[in-house]
């Protein structure tokens, strides 16, 4: 074995035009972003603001950053797939070989889920939670830090493959036989696997911050059933996280061992058996749906909210039916493989509980309906995509209940009906939610709001896109089309794939609208200066404090009574035409920033690294030094500084001058 | 831990020990670690049940192999139990030291901790190489997979406990009982009673189920 085990300079694609160029581009790319860094002196500022931070806003905007940087990534994969879909109909062959082609569905798919929904997701709760419960941050400032760069780690060692060796040729969750060493000998499973369980451990780490957070870190009188929506969706997500990641960290670390060390858990020899691993990764799998959608569902919950001017309809049955999701989704695993066989009664029994999860959803539906209903409702942009969310959505949903029939479920199984089944859930679902969440909280987080005319015409791009993108997936499925074909023989087929290539175009415009909307908002910033820290007559806690809010988010911590905690101080206030009284300030202490995440996901990416290549000595290297930083981390004393009471008072009264201009604007206009 | 200590850290505003439900304000941080830590505990304990599942499905899955009967011996279990059991209740003592601030007793109740611990893994790594040296290793059959990576994810973790032990007792020995040092101390305690329930489940699950005639 040579020093650098498997890695040699064939690992680089010069075979690959598409590969190469790619990796020469993005290569590029990032040395123009750490040369235009270097030359405006930004990596101080970088490094202690955002960096080694541990404030809960700004790992938050960085798990944001790195969901839309790898939501580029991986629609660059999709619309490649697409445009490759319409040339290779009939006689044509496209312009990917099946090893290439294969590469990209999976990259996809897991890029879309681990890289991109998931840390948008985290990144909404991180900014979100902390504020909405009054307090100023979460219950473990630097395991927070930590969780993002081992994210950020994973994130990492996907682009990798793309420059050095290939990605899985697999599918999105690499199944057995195939994702053995037997039919899989590169170095692409492995990138799979090792990315995965880095980031995985962040994500475990994150549900321990969160629950924790909620359940123990609130402002006095915040009561369970005062807590906004959003805080509880993200509960109910935390605790699958805890209840399900564990699952998949054990699944991908039994593949591991069979492709490394040659065990024998899903071999097709030695008595292993492939369908345990379908049952252990749809045990995490299903779940981790709901992970991603109930906080989704959150955010719609904030949005129809706010921008209807009245409060959540069903807040209660909208707990309940939260809660009845989280558990309810543990016991559905088995309709991602009604085809394996169990027998009438097994299927029976998952297909119902499937068929179940409609139900509290159905619930969530007719609340945010209701919560409309009767209401004011100002149609900003996260309202257009709560809107559109619930027209897309529904009929997602209801392809869903079509699959939990089991004979319906094994004539379309596998095929491009289920494609169009999960997009259809996935996309407005998550993908709206974190678009509406981000045009909600971007001026909370920044101090200005995103333009809204150009975010009108990001909602439609996106509204139309997908629908052209995928609804004719579901007459393509009827039809026969099966999911990750690399070829279609069909060639009626061919004016449906136009249609979704034509969808694909329509996003790739959203996206690029989307860029223009952050350029063009940050020039014009001054104009759309948010001075009063509540621009969308908001209800919740957040839109109490100022945008962007202080580190320590409170200076002191709110008092609640009721359910709309900060709603019913607005309320109080204008009518009493007063600010409450100034409260007794006191020094705050929060957490001193710290370099261990980042050190700690540096180390992790190179033992990652070096056990995909086999490069055992560099493995031992990296966890001895992730060690090595934890006895340090471990050792120092000094955890927290303190800010002086003059400088929270100062800045308070600052803004209470704000808040008491504000009121007079308002009291004199009512 | 006084609420003093909450309001210094800057989790809260006055009063909090009450109802540890947090209503009235955030709870302090000797509440807060812990209870964090026991999360983590139980996702840990989840990990282990997928590996348990994995164990029980694939148990006869022997290939033509060795099965349990004839490769598991039950003094040898036995032994490895009493050590990793009384580990756990001097593990037990160690925090009782630790909290009448004996630092004499307590560095030698955790030493002892350790030292069970360490007899423990010894007697584990014995049994897994005479297994692989009579061609019974996790290459052999499924069923031995299983049963390789089961025990042994709970041996990898008894030895990042006493890797834990270890760096324990050098802070404790260079900083003293304070409070953050306590904190971790009652940590490590609840880990390492977590690796006991764990064993007592391998214990009946793979050894005594296994031996049954």
């Amino acid at each position: 074995m040579s020093l650098f085990g498997k890695l040699t300079w064939s690992a680089i694609p010069f075979h690959e035009p598409i590969a190469l160029i790619t990796s020469i581009i993005v290569i590029v790319v990032l040395g123009a972003v750490a040369a235009w860094i270097t030359a405006k002196r930004h990596w101080s500022f970088l490094w202690h603001e955002y960096i080694t931070s541990t404030d809960h806003k700004r790992i938050g905007i960085m798990y944001i950053v790195l969901g839309l940087v790898m939501l580029v990534r991986g629609f660059a994969d999709a619309i490649m797939m697409r445009a490759h879909q319409y040339l290779a109909v009939g006689p044509n062959q496209g312009y990917l070989n099946p090893e290439h082609y294969d590469q990209i569905f999976s990259a996809h798919g897991t890029i879309m889920i681990f890289f991109v929904a998931m840390p948008l997701i985290i990144g909404m709760m991180n900014f979100v939670i902390p504020l909405q419960l009054g307090v100023r941050d979460v219950a473990f400032p630097t395991m927070n830090n930590v969780s993002f760069w081992l994210t950020a780690s994973g994130a990492l060692l996907v682009n990798i493959s793309l420059f050095l060796g290939e990605f899985a040729r697999t599918g999105w969750l690499a199944f057995p036989p195939l994702s053995e060493k037997a039919f899989s000998p590169g170095v692409g499973v492995d990138y799979y696997l090792v990315a995965l369980q880095i980031s995985g451990v962040g994500t475990v780490l994150t549900a321990v911050n969160f629950v924790t957070t909620i359940l123990k870190i609130r402002a006095p009188g915040m009561s369970y059933l005062r807590m906004p929506v959003f805080v509880w969706t993200s509960l109910a997500s935390n605790l699958l996280i805890l209840a399900a990641f564990p699952v998949l960290t054990a699944t991908l670390a039994m593949l591991m061992l069979d492709r490394y060390l040659g065990f024998h858990f899903f071999t097709n020899d030695g008595g292993g058996n492939s369908m345990l691993y379908m049952n252990l990764i749809w045990v995490w799998g299903h779940p981790e749906v709901y992970i991603l959608v109930l906080p989704a569902f959150g955010i719609y919950s904030e949005v129809v909210s706010t921008f209807s001017g009245k409060p959540l309809f069903g807040y209660r049955s909208m707990i309940f039916a939260t809660l009845a999701i989280c558990i309810l989704s543990f016991t559905v695993w088995l309709h991602h493989f009604f085809t394996m066989g169990a027998g009438a009664d097994v299927n029976a029994m998952f297909g119902i509980a499937s068929m179940l999860i409609g139900i509290p959803t159905g619930v969530k539906i007719y609340n945010w309906l209701f919560t409309m209903y009767g209401g004011r409702v100002r149609f900003s942009v996260p309202m257009h995509y709560a809107i559109g969310f619930m027209l897309t959505f529904t009929l997602g949903g209801l392809t869903g209940v079509l699959l939990a029939i089991p004979p319906v479920d094994f004539v379309v199984h596998n095929s491009l009906f289920l494609v169009a089944h999960f997009h259809n859930v996935i996309i407005p679902g998550v993908v709206f939610a974190v678009l509406a969440g981000y045009t909600y909280w971007f001026p909370k987080a920044f101090g200005f709001t995103l333009d809204e005319r150009i975010g009108k015409a990001v909602f439609w791009c996106w509204f139309i896109g997908f629908n052209l993108a995928f609804m004719p997936s579901y007459l393509l499925g009827f039809w026969g089309g099966t999911r990750r074909m690399q070829h279609i023989a069909d060639p009626s087929w061919k004016p449906w794939l136009g249609v979704e290539l034509i969808g694909a175009f329509f996003i790739a415009a959203a996206i690029a609208l989307m860029v223009w909307q952050l350029f063009y908002s940050i020039r014009t910033r001054e104009q759309r200066r948010d001075l009063t820290g509540d621009p969308w007559d908001g209800r919740t806690l957040e839109w109490l404090t100022l945008s962007p809010p202080p580190h320590y988010n409170f200076a002191v911590l709110p008092d609640v009574h009721g359910e709309e905690a900060y709603w019913h101080r607005k309320q109080e206030a204008i009518e009493r035409d007063r600010l409450i009284e100034e409260p007794h300030y006191e020094p705050i202490e929060m957490p001193l920033n710290t370099p261990t995440g980042v050190i700690v996901a540096f180390f992790a990416s190179l033992c990652g690294f070096a056990i995909i290549w086999y490069i055992w000595w560099l493995a031992i290297l990296g966890l001895i030094g992730a060690f090595a930083i934890f006895v340090w981390y471990a050792w120092r004393d000094e955890h927290e500084h303190v800010i002086p009471v003059e400088q929270v008072a100062r800045e308070e009264r600052e803004r209470r001058r704000i808040r008491q201009e504000n009121l007079q604007q308002l009291s004199q206009s009512t | 831990m006084s609420s003093n200590e909450a309001t210094a850290i800057g989790f809260t505003h006055g009063g909090s020990e009450d109802t540890g439900l947090g209503h009235r304000g955030p709870e302090s941080k000797s509440i807060v670690v812990p209870y964090g830590f026991w999360l983590f505990v139980l996702s840990d304990m989840i990990l282990f049940s997928a590996l348990f599942a994995t164990y029980a499905s694939l148990a006869n899955a022997t290939d033509g192999g060795p099965v349990t009967n004839q490769l598991f011996d039950r003094t040898n279990v036995a032994i490895e139990t009493m050590a990793l059991l009384i580990s756990s209740f001097v593990c037990g003592l160690a925090m009782i030291a630790a909290k009448r601030r004996n630092m004499a007793w307590t560095q030698g109740w955790l030493a002892l901790t350790a030292l069970l611990g360490l007899v423990f893994l010894a007697i584990e790594i014995r049994e897994f190489v005479g297994m692989i040296r009579i061609g019974a290793g996790p290459q052999r059959s499924a069923f031995l997979s299983a049963f390789f990576t089961l025990v042994g994810c709970h041996g990898a973790h008894v030895t990042a406990g006493l890797m834990w032990i270890g760096t324990m007792m050098a802070q404790l020995w260079a900083k003293g009982f304070q409070p953050h040092i306590v904190r971790r101390l009652l940590c490590l305690s609840v880990f390492w009673h977590a690796l006991d329930i764990i064993w007592v489940a391998i214990f009946t699950i793979v050894y005594l189920i296994g031996t049954l005639p």
